[in-house]
């Protein structure tokens, strides 16, 4: 199944890209998600550990996600 | 009043901001501006562009003004923050509470600047003088995305 994968404001400099469509397996997780997204080329400027949001919603590591689903990585917030 | 919350790319006007949580039952209206500062880190700026999740960042400032409301008893909290290019001086984020009494209204409006420092995701890119420009981390780990 694809997942879309949104980067943000370092992130999406590291990997020159603000999404990327990723194919997983039926079962993946939010892990398996991050695990592609480190095979690509400027991966290796991610931390192990980025926080991330399913569909607008911050999840942990071992969420299910689904065919469809938006996995935002979040770099560390700077509002205000 | 319902509690708002917005992502502008223009000017927020301080004066609606506090119209909009004035009532007559509310003897306290607190009003928080942020605005760009001219040195970072002792390294000097010119601007900031701030960038946003903005589905996420609208949903999450609006729970922060809803869970506040809940929490202190108040309905009168609007918050905007501003997305875009700003200068020196320019107002980022503007945050204004509307309370019987001082105390709560301080509490609120303090509440609520934290939490969006917390959770919202928005980031800030400085511009400096020397017209290098750096995206912001403020946990202050800046290998997680190191300069090639």
């Amino acid at each position: 199944m694809t997942v879309t994968v949104l980067l943000f404001a370092s992130y999406a400099e590291a990997l020159g890209a603000s999404s990327l469509a990723v194919e997983v397996a039926g079962d993946a997780t939010v892990a398996d998600v991050i695990a592609h997204v480190r095979t690509y080329p400027g991966a290796d400027r991610l931390p192990t550990l980025p926080l991330v949001a399913v569909n607008e919603q911050y999840a942990d590591a071992h969420a299910v996600v689904r065919e469809g689903d938006e996995v935002a990585l979040i770099p560390p917030v700077a509002g205000g | 009043m319902t509690p708002l919350a917005t992502l502008v790319r223009t000017p927020i006007d301080p004066i609606a901001l506090v119209r909009a949580v004035s009532s007559p039952g509310n003897g306290a209206v607190i009003l928080f501006l942020g605005a760009v500062r001219q040195v970072n880190d002792g390294r000097d700026v010119t601007g900031i562009d701030y960038a946003a999740y903005e589905g996420m960042a609208r949903r999450e400032l609006q729970a922060i003004v809803d869970e506040g409301a809940a929490r202190f008893g108040t309905g009168d909290v609007v918050v905007e923050h501003r997305l875009g290019e700003l200068q020196v001086e320019d107002i980022s984020v503007g945050i204004a509470v509307g309370h019987p009494h001082r105390d709560t209204a301080y509490a609120i409006s303090r509440w609520v600047i934290e939490e969006l420092k917390r959770r919202v995701p928005i980031w800030k890119r400085e511009h400096y003088t020397d017209g290098t420009r750096e995206w912001v981390d403020p946990t202050g780990h800046t290998s997680a995305v190191s300069p090639r």
